[in-house]
């Protein structure tokens, strides 16, 4: 045997010649494909939706000051929206957000109305409460590999529990007029208020860091097989501390902005805003499983929420009917990529084992998993959506085929 | 063995399954006969796992005959098809992890005594039988978890005997195993055989086919080619068979002009894996590192590369020390790893093509730290068109290519990166032999253009066809170091086998 193989062999290495003028087609889908047929067109387009229904059939929905207050409100929900979109897409989620903004309201309160200092430096203080508390969430997640569901659970409760602890009951409401104005202020004679110009410079930010920048790249990557983002190089730990450094510094941040528009510094500030925020996230078609979603989905999915809340308030439905809308859309947007998969799979049921190259027919499904088909997939990657857990599985010998180009 | 009287286990004719437009068996033909090993084999492609997936109920055929134990058979589930008496091995079984050996063997079907229990003694019985009659010795209550994957293999075949299958199908049983698993493998084999039972062995490893195998079905492009008796075929012809053209060879090493030393590794140490690491890989030069599966060859390469740390010792590339435990700096300094495990560490398959050729190279792709997709593209192209990758687009997921266009893809990530060492770990396991040939001419022409190479492989042929110099890993230690002209396959396997007092001696030499 070993002489067969062992054949000396002196042909030339470039035997065959290399057809380098190969060329390959940069998408396989035309662009109206890619920019309409997705998560984050569908969110937009539900949006605009919602926005001409309330505009035409709510009362003073289209009312100068209903603009102004939608956006000021959904300012702190757009801004943590930002950041958790970035620890969502690793396949990670940060619960101590409200949390840490709550702790924030109370730092600025307590270091501005008590200790006296400036409005900057208590803010620049609260912000680095901010980042030591996602720091703490970083190391626990990132460091010691615990899960994050598990650690923000416990530092939401840890946080809240220091802002709670540090005021009591008590609200802290003297603070400096100047800045509470300039907080609820208008950008010159427009109905668009001032804080939206340091939000949209957020929004630019992290447009650019998550989809323009190696960084970013490496998120996607941790959120699809965070140990093949360690062979490439990508720093997973460092990567993922930072993404829990973002959501502490800017939940601080947007506790500032909630502590001077209020003009209140109290412990329970901004309770619950963590099911808003994930709920935007996921709503704009960030996949709770990490690996896939983009910051356009992400604002419609924030501004839809704001929306609908102002909408609803504006016809007078309570808070408690409110949140019951937006828990069902969380739970319709966690559901949606199931339902896709489903609906896929009952279309190749109807039209035969056809539409669905590789995919087997749902009778074929094995009902045990210990000899399911998964030879090179044994243990599904939890990453995994659905949809592509199929194609995974896919005899490599009909998945080869209809990709071949001519 | 004279078996023409006797009617066929399994026989399959002309079977057509199409997925859409796509055509995955165009005539899927083969006759096994009870008492026979009979292997199946055909390049990536060649419709092999379409055809088991039919057999074993997870497809439903589109036309053909499709007979089991002499009677027209469409199962529509797995279930259906192992009731009736159809067992599939796969190269990596699906045990549960916490249960016991004997529990895995009979799950879902634990037999019962009076009032409902589990009656666990009769399971202990039944499995201490049926280990006896396959002559392993396996603890009966000992969790799956840990277990090798040949045991584990083992259990799901006793599953398989537990169920009194008629038809065994062994899916590539033998990728993940070493020398002597294998051996045991081929005995249990040969015994079921013998107890008249059919079998079904697909691998791409000829060796085994010609010592295992009575019987050859050759499939291609999704058709039967022929079927033979193995004595009178030969390994040329096999090969002839499958690509369906002349190969003129498998393993084009070329004579490169060895250069500078590129990686010096020295005194590496991780405690519990492997110690004494010490060797040199030279620019134009493919080192080899053989020896037994589990004997610490990846994992040497995973601390070499930085994804594993190590204990002490030192790695040098190009004359300057590489930090560790940091691949983003091996990768600085100009190393590249393709790990042995495609789908788990060489690709993120569900992100696309480009992003993929461009993983590794993203600070280079980027302008004033700024990276977009057209800049991806542009480098991912040359890349994908060099190694002839086969994809109708750059944004196509790498989860919907076949394996062999999988591992061009994970070579071209890293060949991108421009590095002066590419480490490949098993560069052509689960690969077809079309593939196989054109990744050894790239790695011969690479290091013809003085790249330095170092590579793994359980395949000895391989080794020894492509390597100017081989590393031997025994247990953790570098147990022998042979020229291309002085090894042999008893030489390397001995090597492998051998215990670390001699190897001493041999390295030292």
């Amino acid at each position: 045997m070993t002489a067969a193989t062992r054949a000396q062999t002196r042909t030339s290495a470039t035997e065959r010649p290399v057809d380098e003028s190969r060329t390959y087609a940069a998408y396989h889908r035309p662009w109206w494909f890619r920019t309409f047929i997705s998560a984050e067109f569908l969110i937009i387009a539900l949006l605009i939706l919602v926005w001409i229904i309330a505009t035409t059939s709510v009362d003073n929905f289209s009312g100068p000051l209903t603009v102004r207050y939608l956006l000021m409100d959904i300012a702190p929900l757009l801004m943590i929206a930002l950041p958790m979109t970035l620890v969502i897409i690793t396949g990670q989620i940060d619960l101590s957000v409200a949390s840490t903004m709550g702790l924030s309201t109370v730092i600025v309160g307590i270091l501005h109305v008590q200790v006296g200092l400036s409005i900057p430096v208590s803010g620049l203080l609260a912000i680095l409460v901010g980042v030591l508390c996602g720091m703490f969430n970083g190391f626990l997640v990132a460091y010691v590999k615990l899960p994050s569901l598990a650690v923000t659970i416990g530092t939401l409760a840890l946080y809240r529990g220091i802002a709670v602890g540090l005021l009591g009951t008590t609200a802290l409401t003297d603070f400096d007029q100047g800045w509470s104005d300039l907080a609820t202020s208008s950008v010159g004679e427009s109905r668009i208020p001032a804080i939206m110009i340091p939000v949209v410079i957020l929004i630019l930010i992290f447009v650019v860091l998550l989809h323009f920048t190696p960084f970013g790249r490496g998120l996607y990557d941790i959120g699809h097989n965070e140990q093949a983002a360690r062979f490439s190089g990508v720093n997973v730990a460092r990567s993922q501390m930072t993404t829990f450094i973002l959501t502490g510094s800017v939940s601080a941040a947007a506790g500032i902005f909630y502590t001077l528009r209020f003009g209140n510094s109290r412990g329970d500030n901004a309770t619950g805003l963590e099911l808003e925020v994930i709920a935007a996230v996921l709503l704009g078609g960030v996949l709770i499983f990490g690996g896939r979603g983009a910051i356009h989905g992400v604002l419609a999915g924030a501004l839809l929420i704001g929306v609908l809340s102002s909408a609803l308030r504006l016809e007078g439905v309570t808070v408690n009917v409110i949140n019951i809308i937006i828990g069902l859309l969380l739970v319709i947007s966690v559901l949606a990529p199931t339902l896709v998969a489903g609906a896929q799979r009952i279309r190749a049921r109807l039209s035969g084992p056809s539409s669905r190259p590789g995919g087997s027919p749902p009778t074929a499904e094995p009902p045990e998993s210990p000899d399911a088909p998964a030879q090179q997939n044994s243990t599904p990657h939890k990453t995994t959506p659905p949809e592509t857990a199929h194609r995974e599985s896919a005899p490599a010998d009909s998945a080869s085929k209809p990709t071949a180009t001519p | 063995m004279s078996l023409s009287d006797s009617t066929p286990v399994l026989e399959l004719a002309g079977v057509r399954k199409t997925f859409g437009s796509v055509t995955a068996l165009a005539d899927g033909s083969i006759t096994v006969y009870p008492g026979s090993i009979h292997a199946l084999v055909g390049e990536n492609g060649a419709g092999k796992s379409t055809l088991i997936k039919i057999v074993a109920g997870l497809h439903r055929r589109d036309s053909g005959i499709f007979r089991f134990r002499g009677a027209d058979a469409a199962f529509s589930s797995t279930a259906e098809a192992k009731n009736a008496g159809i067992a599939v091995i796969y190269q990596e079984p699906t045990l549960f992890p916490d249960l016991s050996v004997t529990e895995n063997i009979f799950m879902g079907r634990q037999p019962r005594s009076r009032g409902g229990r589990i009656d666990k003694q009769a399971m202990q019985d039944e499995a201490a039988e049926i280990f006896a009659r396959l002559g392993v010795n396996l603890d009966l209550n000992r969790p799956a978890d840990g277990l090798s994957i040949a045991d584990q293999q083992i259990i799901e075949i006793a599953k398989a005997i537990s169920l009194d299958a008629h038809l065994l199908i062994m899916d590539e049983p033998t990728a993940a195993l070493s020398g002597v698993e294998v051996e045991r493998l081929f005995a249990v084999a040969r015994s079921l055989r013998d107890e008249g039972r059919g079998i079904v062995f697909i691998s791409h490893r000829f060796d085994e086919i010609f010592s295992l195998c009575d019987t050859i079905t050759v499939m291609r492009d999704g058709s039967y080619v022929a079927t033979t008796p193995t004595a009178e075929t030969s390994n040329d012809e096999l090969v002839t068979m499958m690509v369906g053209r002349e190969v003129a060879d498998l393993y084009p090493k070329t004579q490169a002009e060895v250069g500078e030393v590129v990686l010096a590794v020295e005194n590496l140490k991780s405690a519990g894996t492997f110690a004494d690491i010490s060797f040199t890989v030279r620019a134009g030069e493919i080192v080899g590192l053989a020896g037994l599966v589990g004997a610490g060859r990846s994992e040497i390469v995973r601390a070499i590369f930085g994804v594993d740390s190590y204990d002490s010792g030192s790695v040098a590339l190009n004359g300057s020390p590489v930090p560790k435990g940091q691949p983003s700096a091996a990768i600085r300094a100009g190393m590249a790893l393709v790990p042995e495990d495609r789908r788990q560490q060489g690709l993120v398959v569900d992100a696309s093509l480009a992003r993929n050729i461009g993983a590794a190279i993203r600070r280079r792709l980027s302008r004033f730290g700024l990276i977009t997709t057209s800049a991806e593209n542009r480098a991912a192209g040359p890349w994908a068109g060099r190694l002839e990758v086969k994809t109708s687009a750059l944004s196509m997921n790498a989860a919907t290519m076949s394996g062999g266009n999988q591992q061009k893809v994970a070579i071209a990530k890293w060949l991108a990166t421009d590095p002066s060492l590419l480490i490949i770990d098993e560069p052509t396991r689960g690969i077809d032999v079309g593939t196989k040939a054109e990744v050894h001419r790239l790695l011969s022409q690479l290091a013809g253009e003085g790249m330095a190479i170092l590579m793994i492989s359980s395949e000895l042929p391989e080794v020894m066809g492509m390597a100017d110099r081989i590393l031997v890993v025994g247990e953790g230690r570098i147990s022998a170091e042979l020229d291309r002209e002085e090894a042999t396959a008893e030489k390397v396997m001995h090597a492998a086998t051998a215990r670390h007092e001699k190897n001493r001696q041999e390295a030292a030499a």
